[in-house]
């Protein structure tokens, strides 16, 4: 909480200073990084097909982040505090049919009712999941990937084989997708909404600080008087609500659900964490960084059309990217560690 | 922490029996309350009760189709189980398994001889484990994120090798021995297989200085360190083994199915990491044994098979599953809480007295 308080005002702390500025020059050109890589991939993408630039092929790549983006907000929240949710993609999926058939069977609701239900289902999904990792004691990972089939299979065996049509749903809710305000899709606007939201709540809250002093030691978090259970259910309860928002987007999107509706998006929901340059140690990595991991994501699945490369290839990236992620974290702790002790040997 | 509080009454409840008879019948009534003992007559009461009440479950037919079953996760599950009691995790087994199976179906339709590519197919999957091993002993990087990371990678290589065809026309008398039985009659020739690994890996973990050096690790690996166990050569050589493993059970479950493909395999680390946690080995590392395992794999693959037999959908088994696993963490850590604060109450009566 400090640190950050310091960061605006370094003359304030005069001995402080040397070490969070560093740490913060680091963390910002790790999320340059993002965008760096970002512009290189659009700009040669463009310069094999100009198309790739057009209006309309740029509102397709951002309807198809929004999805991600929202997802990745809670995620990296998640994330931060030192745990992981796998079960987003299956919270969507439960979330995505619910809603459908709600609005399938009730003709005239508004579309808030379905955002608000939405986000409903997805908390109730989450909280049970930081119950049983708070106060079960049980890892994330244990509880999560347990969920993760739990709630695919209560939406199996739900749906059976019957899935909600595009032509049984309102028209208020298909427009929803298409609509926009001043020209910005309402999907895209809701994710700018929860990222901008996320962010703010991160860096400026205390809630958010409090996160993050448990991502970086639980044990001492405890210790200086954090309610850690509280803010973990918290973590897990936003990141399960995002994900049922998620799945109301899905519905609205795609029109048709079925019940294998976002089957195997936590793989592409912890890449984009984990490339937006969130630590899966905790404790560091930012809501935006997840947003732009979400975005690269997407424009390198369209690239990969449009630059006529098989399809196939776009898991085993996601896979790579990991990989070099986590690769490029280490990289970074290990010269904050090395410059750290360069310091403390020269006083 | 409830471990360290259990660890130290211990002694004290020593100090205060004293007498090394109580002593012996305490030891005992440990070992029969323990899980491994547990789960052991948990699964022989769901192999009898299922037997008695479900249709076709007892029937010689029905077993030879267990054992199929239940080979892919028994197979994957011994690597898994001493890389569980290390304290990491493996969850990139499944897409191993995925891209041994097309490499398989891919090296065929190049024409080269079944007798070549089993070799290959077990070689190529020790390169996977290659990869995951460097990655996180090598680099120092944290197993769940790595394995996770080629979860996504190896499986999306499958799909470059093989795109989303099959190749079926594999040479009947390999897929016939793996679905055949001994003689033609209940004892299918994969049971032959699974006791010879399940020994191998049996005897390596319960009775070699390499298998014992894992609990060390699992328990306190910079300890371990520093009593002379080279913490991160072991690691590697599990992952290796573990990828060779899921590469031979790639090559089974080709040969089973007759068919090579992309995704196969899907989502079968769930089951072998649900399968090791219930049978007792602890997530955190440094505790559980193979007998507990073995039989937590019967349970899982015998549940699942009886409810299968009772027109249960497929995709609703997937609730047993992730509910075995949520609740083989879960149980356990209630049962100490309860039986840590009950001890704590005896020792406040012991010392208001």
């Amino acid at each position: 909480m400090t640190v950050t308080s310091d960061r605006p005002t370094p003359t304030d702390a005069p001995l402080g200073t040397p070490a969070p500025k560093r740490f913060a020059g680091l963390l910002k050109t790790r999320e340059l990084g993002i965008v760096l890589a970002l512009a290189l991939l659009v700009a040669y993408t463009a310069i094999d097909n100009p198309r790739f630039l057009s209006g309309q092929s740029i509102r397709d790549n951002l309807l198809n982040t929004a999805i991600l983006a929202v997802m990745a907000t809670g995620q990296a929240i998640v994330v931060i505090t030192r745990n992981i949710d796998l079960s987003v993609g299956s919270v969507l999926g439960i979330s995505a049919f619910a809603v459908a058939t709600m609005m399938s069977n009730n003709q005239d609701l508004p579309m808030i009712v379905a955002l608000l239900a939405g986000l409903a289902i997805g908390a109730v999904a989450g909280l049970l999941n930081g119950v049983l990792v708070r106060y079960g004691k049980v890892p994330a990972l244990v509880v999560t990937l347990g969920t993760l089939y739990i709630y695919r299979g209560i939406t199996y065996s739900w749906a059976g084989g019957s899935q909600v049509n595009a032509d049984e749903l309102p028209g208020n809710f298909l427009t929803f997708a298409n609509d926009s305000l001043l020209g910005i899709p309402w999907l895209v606007l809701i994710a700018l909404v929860v990222i901008a939201a996320g962010s703010v709540m991160m860096r400026n809250y205390r809630i958010g600080r409090e996160l993050y002093a448990i991502g970086s030691s639980p044990a001492a978090a405890e210790l200086a008087g954090i309610k850690v259970a509280r803010n973990l259910l918290s973590a897990f309860v936003i990141s399960g609500a995002l994900a049922g928002l998620a799945g109301v987007l899905y519905a609205a999107r795609f029109g048709t659900v079925d019940a294998a509706a976002g089957n195997g998006y936590e793989l592409n929901v912890v890449a984009a964490v984990v490339v937006g340059g969130v630590a899966v140690f905790g404790g560091s990595g930012s809501v935006w960084g997840a947003a732009l991991g979400a975005l690269l994501l997407t424009v390198i699945g369209s690239a990969l059309a449009v630059l006529d490369i098989n399809q196939f290839w776009q898991q085993a990236i996601v896979g790579a990217l990991i990989i070099l992620a986590i690769c490029a974290d280490r990289l970074v702790a290990f010269r904050i560690a090395r410059s750290l002790r360069k310091r403390d040997a020269h006083v | 922490m409830s471990d360290t509080l259990r660890k130290g009454g211990a002694p004290q409840e020593i100090d205060l029996d004293k007498r090394p008879a109580n002593n012996r019948s305490a030891v005992l009534k440990s070992r029969l309350t323990s899980w491994d003992s547990i789960i052991l007559v948990l699964t022989v009461l769901v192999l009898i009760v299922a037997s008695g009440t479900v249709d076709n479950f007892g029937t010689s037919r029905n077993f030879t189709f267990m054992v199929l079953d239940l080979l892919p996760i028994i197979l994957i599950a011994l690597p898994m189980t001493m890389i569980i009691v290390t304290g990491e995790i493996d969850l990139s087994v499944a897409s191993t398994l995925g891209l041994t199976s097309s490499m398989m179906g891919w090296l065929w339709n190049q024409g080269l001889s079944i007798e070549s590519i089993i070799p290959l197919c077990i070689v190529i999957g020790a390169i996977c484990g290659v990869v995951n091993g460097f990655l996180i002993t090598g680099l120092g990087l944290p197993s769940l994120a790595v394995t996770i990371g080629t979860l996504a990678l190896y499986r999306g290589l499958a799909f470059v090798v093989l795109g989303d065809g099959a190749v079926a026309d594999f040479p009947w008398n390999y897929t016939g021995w793996v679905t055949g039985t001994i003689g033609g009659g209940a004892v299918p020739n994969v049971l032959i297989l699974i006791v010879v690994l399940a020994l191998i890996f049996g005897i390596v973990q319960h009775a070699t200085p390499f298998g014992r050096s894992l609990y060390a690790i699992g328990a306190n690996a910079q300890a371990a360190h520093f009593s002379g166990i080279r913490v991160a050569r072991t690691k590697f050589w599990l992952y290796v083994a573990s990828g060779a493993v899921a590469g031979l059970v790639g090559v089974l479950w080709t040969l089973r199915y007759s068919s090579a493909r992309a995704d196969n395999g899907a989502g079968l680390e769930l089951a072998v990491v649900a399968a090791v946690l219930l049978g007792g080995v602890s997530i955190f590392g440094g505790k559980g044994s193979l007998p507990g395992v073995l039989a937590g794999v019967v349970l899982l693959t015998a549940l699942q098979n009886a409810l299968r037999l009772e027109d249960v959908s497929g995709q609703a088994l997937n609730i047993v599953t992730g509910s075995l696993l949520v609740l083989s963490v879960l149980l356990p850590n209630i049962t100490t809480a309860v039986r840590s604060n009950w001890h704590r109450r005896r020792l406040r009566q012991a010392a208001s007295r």
